[in-house]
């Protein structure tokens, strides 16, 4: 495996910062909320998390599609990096949000629109690796994994869109919410900095986990290869 | 007289902040361990391909 580039190394360091820095600013810097309190700082995280996951769902059909273009291993690995990222931080968002609902709307969970659309974009791309694991041929099982993220992928932004479109409790913070909406706040500037600055962490730590996961499919690509030889 | 407070639901905070920091913590050491683990499978099997390659040279040598 080729050493870890100068570029990542750097990358990994500014994760940390902007990690730190993030927490910071959602933990202390930013004002409590009047009507919810403290439980109200985990909104910082929770759509830090939820961009960064809806957005590498859609990177992942890009690289779908890419593949299925070009059929070039290299876009099956990003692929793959993009919907193991995503997956991780949908699931911090989902979970971050059933704790924010506890006192907000008095449940852990209740079958809203977004809620459940948001709970099926997860369970698509945890079927995503069952599906993978089940194909032994590479070549078949990149062509499967492409067509998959590619229909998978319309759940992201229906997940998006669905607190516009619909009736439901789950509030909108940019954009006219729903009459039906529970929790909802306007945010003051010390809260939209927290907010965006999270928005950007986010980007960042998901680009770091991103690379470090692509060399790890490279990696996991040569042992195959190597394995392949050996056995002959 | 109206007492207005803000409700303490600091306990949820925490939790969920804890909560989001162990599955990043799980997920990065589990790329590392990931990581190891194929690095030394990948040197194994170098190992063994260069055996391999030693051996049928000399099998070529001698015949």
């Amino acid at each position: 495996m080729q050493p870890r580039p100068l570029v990542l190394k750097i990358l990994d360091f500014a994760s940390v910062i902007v990690l730190a820095v993030a927490t910071y600013l959602a933990l202390v810097f930013a004002p409590t909320e009047a009507v919810m309190g403290q439980v109200q700082r985990v909104f910082y995280f929770h759509i830090g998390t939820a961009w960064v996951g809806l957005l590498g769902f859609i990177i992942a059909a890009l690289a779908g599609i890419l593949y299925l273009v070009t059929k070039d291993a290299r876009w099956d690995r990003f692929e793959v990096a993009a919907v193991e990222v995503s997956t991780l931080f949908f699931f911090i968002t989902i979970v971050l949000g059933a704790i924010w609902a506890r006192p907000a709307w008095n449940t852990w969970w209740t079958w809203d629109p977004r809620l459940t659309t948001a709970a099926i974009t997860e369970l698509i791309y945890i079927a995503y690796f069952m599906l993978r694991q089940g194909i032994e041929d590479p070549e078949r099982r990149a062509r499967f994994g492409a067509v998959y993220t590619l229909l998978g992928g319309i759940s992201a932004p229906i997940t998006f869109m669905v607190i516009r479109l619909f009736r439901t409790i789950h509030p909108v913070v940019v954009g006219s919410q729903s009459a039906a909406a529970q929790g909802g706040f306007s945010m003051t500037s010390d809260m939209k900095t927290a907010f965006f600055f999270a928005l950007f962490a986010f980007t960042v730590i998901f680009i770091d986990m991103m690379w470090h996961r692509i060399r790890l499919g490279n990696l996991e690509d040569k042992v195959e290869q190597l394995k392949l030889k050996v056995s002959m | 007289m109206y007492l207005e407070t803000i409700p303490d639901t600091s306990a949820y905070m925490i939790g969920g902040y804890a909560f989001a920091f162990i599955v990043m913590g799980i997920y990065v050491f589990s790329m590392y361990l990931r990581n190891s683990n194929l690095k030394r499978d990948a040197e194994t099997l170098e190992t063994l391909q260069a055996e391999e390659a030693k051996k049928s040279g000399t099998k070529k040598n001698k015949s």
